[in-house]
C-alpha cells in the first residue's frame, strides 16, 4: 500500500501507473485539470482496487495554486510516499518557431510549472525524510534536435534540475527518479508519423516505471533500449549533428 | 497515433485507419467527424475477429481499446459496469484475485468486452450458460447524432437484441453492465481422454456435458475411414479449493511473418497424429491453471502470423442436432479428402439456453471450427462442399469468423437479419455486412 499524488493524473502513461498501483490497494490524490475525466479515472482506480482515492482540479501552469494543492494533498494522503509528475504537452516545433507566447507557454505546461512544484514538494518531502518524486521528462532533453527542440528545452531544464535535486535530497533520504519515455502511444503523439517498431504501448512504460521507482533507479529510459539510442544520440559530433534532420 | 488496423486472420487484407477514443465523452464528437469525411465507420475494438466483419466498409474506424475504464464495481455482487474498449483479460486482472470470472469467456481473453457483445461470443460452456449476451445486464448505445440510449431487456428492448450478436451496426457500445460468476479459486479441474471416432464423440458429450461447466472436443481433421473424427475430449470445472491469482505467466512472440504458412499437407498430418497420440487413452483427471485451459493461444502473441503473408481463414459452422452427426460426418470426411487440413480442429456441442440477441450464431446443436492457411483451393473447391453440406443441413456459419460465405447463405441462416438492418446505423457499415446483405 502506498500514498500516491499524481498530477497529470489522466494522462495516459500516469493512469497505467496508477492501475499498476491501485491492484496494490494505493491511496491517490490525483490531480488534473479536467474534472470529468479525473471522476472517471478515480472511479476506473478504486473498481480495481484503490483504497481511497481524491480528486483535485488544478492548471499545473497556475503556480499560485500549487502550495494549497499540496496542503489539501497532504491532509488527505497524510504522508505522500510518491510523487508522480506526469502533466505535459507536446508542442508543434515549427508553430513555437514563428509565436514566441507560444514557445513560452510550452517551456511553462513543460518545464517551469514542474520545475515549481518539485520545488514545493522536494521541502515537504525533506521534512518527511521519506518518499520519491518520480518525474516524466523525455528523451527529447537529451539533445537539442531540430524537430522539436523547443520540447526538448523544457525536458532538458527538468532532467537538469532533477539531478541536482536528487543529489540534495539523497542526503535526507528522499529520492528523485527522471523518466525518460521514447515515443508512446498516447494521445499526445496522435497523428505523428512515428517509426511503428520503436513506439512502445502506455502499459509497458507504466511497468517499468513502477518498478523502476520500487528499485529507486536515477535515470529511468522507458523502455530501456532508449538508453542506447540516445547514448548513440549524444556521441554524434556537432559537425555531424548540426547536418542531421533529426 | 493510430496504425493501419487488420482483421485477426490477416484476409481480407484492407488495412484500416484507425481513429483512437480517448474518452467517451469525446466519442460522440469524433464518431460525427469520422462519419463527415469518410461516409461511414465502424467500431473496432482489439481485431479479434477473423474476416472482414470488423472492416468499415470506409476502411476508417473508431479503435476503441482507450476506453478501457471501469466505471464501477460492486465486488460483493459481482456485477460490473465497464467500457467497451476493455478486454476480457483486464476484467479478470481485477476479478479473480476477488473471486469472480467471467460467466462466459471466448478462446481469447484478448478480446473486447464490446467486440464480445457484438459477436455474441460464446465458450466452452456454452451448454450450461448460454453465449456472452446471456450475462449482459444493459449497454449503453450511441447512435449518430442521438442521446445515449441505454439498452436492456425492458429498456430500448429491440435495440437491446438487435446490437447483441449486431456486428456493431446498430451503434457504438460505449458501456455495458456485466454480471460476473463467483469462484472459489482459479484453477480448473480437468478430464482429458481420447476417442477414436465421431459417434464416440457424441455419446461422451451426452454423458459428460450434463455433469461439467466446461466441454470441448478437438479433433484430428485429417483422419479418414475408421478413425474419422477421432480426436480428444476435454472437461473441466472451476476448482473448489485453490489460489486466486492472475496468471502472470510470459508471453512468446511471433516476431515475423514468414512468406508461407509453415503447416502443409506433411506437418499438418505430423502434428494431429503426435498431437493425438500425446493424449491418454484413458480418461485422465488433472488440474490446469485457468488460462492453459481457456487461453492456450493467447500465450503466443501475433499467433495469426505463422499461416503466411496470404493469411488464414476460420470456418466455424453449427449444425442443429437432427443432422449434428452425419454433417459433421461429411464435413469431416470432405476436409480429409481435400487434403487442406488444419490443426486447430475444435468441435462442440451446444445446448438450448437462447441468446437474448437477434443474430446469434449458436443454435442447439454441435459447432465445428477449423482455421486453414489461405489459398485458392480453399475459396474455389472447398469451402463451396462445405457450405452446401451446413446448407442441407439447415446449419450455419459464424459471421466473426467468416470472410467468404454467400450472401445467399448469409440471408438464409440468419432470417432476423432485415430486423437488423432496419434498426442499423445508416452511420455505421462494415465490409461484412455489405458483402452478405447489399
Amino acid at each position: 500500500m502506498k500514498r500516491v499524488l499524481i498530477i497529470g493524473a489522466t494522462s495516459t502513461i500516469a493512469s497505467a501507473c496508477a492501475r499498476l498501483w491501485a491492484s496494490q490497494g494505493s491511496e491517490f490524490f490525483l490531480v488534473a485539470r479536467n474534472t470529468d475525466k479525473l471522476e472517471q479515472t478515480a472511479a476506473d482506480l478504486t473498481a480495481r482496487g484503490a483504497k481511497a482515492v481524491d480528486t483535485y482540479q488544478m492548471d499545473a501552469t497556475d503556480l499560485n495554486a500549487h502550495s494549497l494543492m499540496i496542503e489539501r494533498c497532504l491532509a488527505s494522503l497524510g504522508q505522500i510516499d510518491i510523487a508522480l509528475i506526469a502533466h505535459g504537452t507536446l508542442p508543434v516545433q515549427k508553430d513555437c518557431e514563428q509565436d514566441v507566447k507560444l514557445a513560452l507557454a510550452e517551456l511553462a505546461n513543460n518545464g517551469t510549472s514542474v520545475i515549481a512544484l518539485l520545488t514545493l514538494l522536494a521541502n515537504r518531502l525533506e521534512v518527511q525524510r521519506c518518499g520519491t518524486l518520480a518525474v516524466i521528462s523525455s528523451v527529447a532533453g537529451d539533445r537539442g534536435r531540430p524537430s522539436n527542440y523547443l520540447y526538448g528545452t523544457a525536458k532538458a531544464a527538468v532532467s537538469t534540475f532533477c539531478e541536482g535535486l536528487r543529489a540534495r535530497m539523497f542526503k535526507v533520504g528522499v529520492h528523485v527518479i527522471t523518466i525518460k519515455p521514447g515515443f508512446v502511444d498516447t494521445p499526445m503523439t496522435k497523428g505523428l508519423p512515428l517509426p511503428g517498431p520503436l513506439v512502445a504501448k502506455p502499459e509497458q512504460v507504466a511497468e517499468r516505471i513502477v518498478k523502476g521507482i520500487e528499485n529507486k533507479a536515477n535515470t529511468l529510459y522507458a523502455p530501456g533500449f532508449w538508453a542506447l539510442i540516445m547514448l548513440i544520440i549524444r556521441c554524434i559530433p556537432t559537425f555531424v549533428f548540426k547536418r542531421l534532420n533529426l | 497515433m493510430s496504425g493501419a488496423l487488420e482483421s485477426w486472420g490477416r484476409y481480407p487484407r484492407v488495412m484500416q485507419q484507425g481513429h483512437a477514443c480517448n474518452w467517451s465523452s469525446e466519442v460522440p464528437t469524433l464518431f460525427r467527424d469520422v462519419v463527415q469525411t469518410q461516409g461511414s465507420t465502424l467500431a473496432y475494438g482489439n481485431g479479434r475477429s477473423y474476416g472482414d466483419s470488423c472492416l468499415a466498409a470506409s476502411d476508417h474506424v473508431l479503435q476503441t481499446p482507450r476506453l478501457d475504464r471501469f466505471i464501477q464495481a460492486d465486488w460483493n455482487s459481482g456485477a460490473i459496469r465497464v467500457e467497451a474498449g476493455i478486454t476480457l483479460s483486464d476484467i479478470l486482472r481485477s476479478a479473480i484475485p476477488r473471486g469472480w470470472f467471467l460467466a462466459v469467456t471466448p478462446g481469447t481473453q484478448f478480446a473486447t468486452v464490446g467486440g464480445a457483445i457484438a459477436n455474441d461470443v460464446h465458450g466452452k460452456n456454452h451448454h450450461v450458460r448460454g453465449t456472452f449476451g446471456n450475462h449482459v445486464q444493459s449497454f449503453g448505445l450511441l447512435r449518430l447524432g442521438q442521446e445515449l440510449l441505454t439498452c436492456s431487456r425492458v429498456e430500448n428492448p429491440e435495440f437491446f437484441a438487435a446490437s447483441i450478436g449486431g456486428l456493431g451496426l446498430t451503434g457504438l457500445i460505449l458501456w455495458a453492465d456485466i454480471q460476473l460468476m463467483p469462484i472459489r479459486a482459479c484453477q480448473i479441474n480437468t478430464s482429458v481422454g481420447r476417442f477414436a471416432n465421431l459417434a464416440e464423440f457424441f455419446a461422451l458429450s451426452a454423458e459428460l456435458d450434463p455433469v461439467h461447466e466446461y466441454s470441448v472436443a478437438w479433433i484430428d481433421c485429417l483422419a479418414k475411414g475408421a478413425e474419422l473424427g477421432r480426436g480428444v475430449f476435454i472437461v473441466g470445472d472451476h476448482a473448489q479449493y485453490g489460489s486466486l491469482e492472475v496468471d502472470k505467466r510470459s508471453k512468446l512472440s511471433v516476431p515475423v511473418t514468414p512468406p508461407f504458412s509453415i503447416f502443409n499437407k506433411l506437418s499438418l498430418r505430423a502434428l494431429n497424429s503426435a498431437y493425438w497420440r500425446l493424449h491418454p487413452a484413458q480418461r485422465t483427471q488433472k488440474r490446469s491453471g485457468y488460462d492453459s485451459f481457456f487461453y492456450p493461444l493467447d500465450r503466443i502473441l501475433h499467433w495469426n502470423r505463422i499461416y503466411g503473408r496470404k493469411g488464414f481463414q476460420q470456418y466455424q459452422c453449427v449444425i442443429p442436432d437432427a443432422n449434428a452427426q452425419t454433417a459433421i460426418a461429411e464435413l469431416l470426411a470432405t476436409i480429409a479428402e481435400a487434403g487442406l487440413g488444419s490443426f486447430l480442429a475444435v468441435l462442440k456441442r451446444c445446448g438450448e439456453i437462447a441468446s437474448p440477441g437477434l443474430l446469434s450464431f449458436p443454435m442447439q446443436g454441435t459447432s465445428l471450427a477449423l482455421d486453414f492457411h489461405n489459398g485458392n483451393a480453399l475459396e474455389n473447391i472447398l469451402f463451396p462442399r462445405l457450405d452446401a453440406i451446413v446448407r442441407a443441413a439447415g446449419g450455419r456459419l459464424y459471421p466473426a469468423k467468416d470472410a467468404h460465405m454467400s450472401g445467399s447463405d448469409f440471408r438464409q441462416a440468419y432470417p432476423a437479419w432485415e430486423q437488423l438492418e432496419a434498426l442499423r446505423d445508416p452511420a455505421l457499415m462494415s465490409r461484412f455486412w455489405k458483402r452478405v446483405t447489399l
